[in-house]
């Protein structure tokens, strides 16, 4: 049973589709990579999932039911692009009452929140003020208010902004410590290698559509381009093969293009022809940047406003 | 109904435990005081400037001394020997510090183009006076030119107060007409402050929320509509704290310091002087209603500001990053209170006409306004459909503004305008 199931989901506003018609499951334990161009209506998306607004028409499943935010929410963490707290409460007060509001109890809150300071070592914090606190550590303060419910669906909108590499390592292990524990995690971000890093399934969206879904090894397999990289130990000579072409020549390092109805397995040949040693021979995939690019690539930057006729 | 509880209780908490609740819970009121016992000594004093007036009179008002009018204390000496042009410019230098000039004329027909030379404004009491010892030298003059001794004039002069006695069918009481009015109007100032005071506050608070961007994580765990009405039930109980804070002082004083009765209530300047006064004031706070009084005060008052705060909370939500983007919002929300108020203090003079009648059962302005007319034996069923109309009208404005809330606090960087305002209040959710 999947955690999530979308299906068919739109929002139109007056002066633009956000979100036309897209669907999408996540599996429990998966970290699941929303991408997508400035406008793309990624938030929009986000915002129908945690119950903040309501879809057009479409429909969100949770757990095998039909989405209810009020009693859903309980299970559901989010940490919106636009991040912030209540700059003059207290931090451990404010832990608590988010953790409160979630659902918790007092007791467990307090025990949770505990629990979390400790361990991102933040005690010292508790009867601090936001606003006495660095972008970074509030950044902290933020991703632990959002995990303290333990929730089974956790939607982080880049979470890493703002972060060190000390502290976003932190939270990275803690995603994936949350992951296996069995948490299913929306990743947005506009940072290519970390989704790359961190998600084992992504989509893509531009201008309110998906345009792709797969894992992300399936997505690189998808939009491979026949490229590969061969380590020669010597200098080769006149290079002349119908089969590849050269794109690339560093010292003896080259990268090709095998041409249309030609197989790795000629280049190879070429070379072992040419009494060439081989060091290596390896393809290389696309990076989902180049992907990105390729695919969003044509279509204006930026969302033209429109008319929409619902 | 959990959530709106804890959102209750953190506004409440968050604004009761600050240090400057307590300093502002104890300091607003000595400010009242202060402020009004400024205006008081302002008012009273000012009869107290000894002047001297130098005093040209080639009209022949005065004979060769002058009879000061009844508290006024300048010191009048009248000049012979100079010409007006001439001695203009030096009355200064002489040690005078006024010049009254006073060009010929026939005293008996008019009194016209008298002028008082200054080196800075004259003070209204100080002209008032001066005024009116001229008018008493004229009086006198025209008195014996027409023949008519002096002490016949003061035995025809007549001084009429009248004494306002209500009845009622089973006794008759005492009533001052003034008593009913300052409580009428006290009530309805206080309602008028507490809105403006207490809107604001849900305004500012609605702001930080939105500003601090913290909405958006609020929004997905507790519906907008909760984290409205918590945060107007929360500023409200904080409000009702500091009214209760503010009746336990004053009991207790009056206690400590054995001020008897209501008496302190009543009391407005000028009316101390009459020995009586004080018992008219107790007789005529006893013959009020103080339990309409009561009761409606504290209904107009939870009920103003339930209207008014989902208002401001509305202003919050639409207004994005700066303070003063707020105020085109705040304008037209103000100007309700505002004629309100106005409509009131028409309705101290005339209770019934039909614009403070109206005015007492429009909900934007019958907070205020029925408080100012509450003493004036308002017909039962007027009172009944004010309160009606107001619950109506509490139920109306918080849907409307619920559905604006909703929308504007998740919107960031863009203008929101009155249009799209009231296209989201008629959009479906």
């Amino acid at each position: 049973m999947n955690r999530l199931d979308v299906k068919h989901l739109k929002k139109y506003y007056t002066s633009q589709k956000a979100v036309d018609d897209i669907s999408f499951s996540l599996a429990p334990g998966s970290i699941f990579g929303l991408l997508g161009p400035n406008g793309a209506g990624k938030t929009t998306l986000l915002r129908m999932v945690t119950g903040i607004l309501y879809p057009d028409e479409g429909e969100i499943t949770f757990d095998g039911q039909l989405f209810n935010p009020d009693k859903d929410n309980a299970y559901i963490g989010y940490m919106p692009e636009e991040k912030g707290l209540y700059k003059k409460m207290k931090i451990g007060d404010q832990a608590i009452y988010l953790a409160q509001l979630k659902g918790l109890s007092k007791a467990t809150a307090m025990e949770r929140v505990k629990h979390w300071f400790i361990k991102f070592e933040m005690q010292s914090w508790w009867n601090k003020k936001v606003e006495d606190l660095s972008k970074g550590m509030q950044q902290k303060l933020q991703f632990v208010t959002t995990v303290l419910n333990d929730p089974k669906l956790i939607i982080l909108d880049e979470p890493f902004s703002g972060l060190d590499p000390v502290n976003s390592n932190l939270i990275k292990e803690e995603i994936y410590m949350l992951a296996q524990n069995g948490a299913s995690i929306i990743f947005s971000t506009h940072r290519m290698e970390q989704v790359e890093e961190i998600c084992d399934h992504i989509i893509l969206v531009n201008k309110g559509q998906k345009i792709l879904d797969g894992s992300v090894n399936g997505v690189k397999q998808q939009f491979k381009e026949a490229i590969f990289s061969i380590g020669l130990d010597s200098q080769p000579g006149q290079i002349n093969s119908p089969a590849f072409e050269i794109i690339n020549k560093k010292e003896q390092q080259l990268i090709l293009k095998i041409n249309e109805g030609f197989r790795s397995n000629d280049v190879l040949h070429f070379f072992l022809q040419q009494e060439v040693g081989i060091n290596s021979f390896q393809e290389i995939l696309p990076s989902l940047s180049d992907i990105f690019i390729k695919l969003v690539e044509g279509t204006p930057l930026t969302r033209q406003f429109q008319t929409v006729t619902a | 109904m959990n959530k709106i509880l804890l959102v209750i209780q953190r506004e409440y908490l968050v604004r009761v435990k600050k240090k400057s609740f307590v300093f502002t819970t104890i300091l607003i009121p000595l400010v009242i005081i202060g402020f009004y016992a400024v205006i008081f000594a302002i008012s009273v004093s000012g009869g107290h400037d000894k002047n001297t007036v130098a005093v040209i009179d080639q009209a022949g008002f005065f004979s060769s001394n002058i009879e000061n009018s009844k508290g006024d204390e300048s010191k009048y000496i009248i000049i012979t020997d100079q010409s007006l042009e001439t001695f203009k410019g030096n009355y200064k230098s002489k040690g005078y510090d006024y010049l009254l000039y006073i060009p010929p004329m026939d005293v008996t027909k008019s009194t016209s183009n008298i002028q008082l030379f200054s080196p800075s404004p004259l003070g209204l009491s100080q002209k008032r006076k001066i005024e009116r010892t001229i008018d008493n030298a004229v009086e006198l003059k025209r008195l014996q030119s027409a023949n008519i001794p002096r002490e016949q004039y003061r035995s025809i002069q007549s001084d009429v107060s009248i004494e306002n006695k209500v009845l009622n069918g089973k006794e008759e009481k005492k009533n001052v007409a003034i008593v009913a009015q300052t409580v009428s109007f006290a009530c309805g100032m206080l309602i008028y402050v507490i809105m403006l005071i207490y809107g604001t506050m849900v305004m500012r608070g609605v702001m930080e929320e939105k500003i601090s961007r913290i909405a958006e994580v609020m929004v997905s765990s507790v519906k907008p509509f909760q984290l409205m009405m918590g945060k107007i039930i929360g500023i409200g109980a904080v409000g009702l704290t500091q009214f209760a804070i503010w009746i336990t002082l004053i009991v207790t004083l009056r206690y400590v310091l054995h001020i008897p009765g209501l008496d302190s209530i009543g009391t407005t300047p000028g009316m101390a002087e009459s020995g009586g006064m004080m018992t008219t004031i107790n007789t005529g706070l006893g013959s009020l209603p103080w339990a309409l009084i009561i009761s409606c005060f504290i209904f107009y008052f939870l009920g103003g500001y339930l209207l008014y705060a989902s208002l401001f909370a509305a202003i919050g939500s639409v207004v994005s990053e700066d303070q003063s983007e707020a105020q085109q919002f705040v304008f037209p929300v103000m100007m309700p209170i505002v004629l309100g108020f106005v409509i009131m203090s028409k309705g101290m003079s005339d209770p019934n006409s039909p614009l403070v009648i109206f005015g007492s059962l429009f909900p934007l302005t019958s907070p205020v306004v029925m408080m100012g007319r509450i003493m004036y034996n308002v017909p039962v069923s007027q009172i009944i459909a004010s309160m009606l109309l107001l619950v109506l009208g509490i139920l109306f404005f918080t849907w409307v503004t619920a559905k604006i809330y909703r929308t504007g606090i998740l919107m960031y960087g863009k203008k929101v305008t009155w249009k799209e305002m009231i296209k989201w209040t008629f959009r479906k959710s």
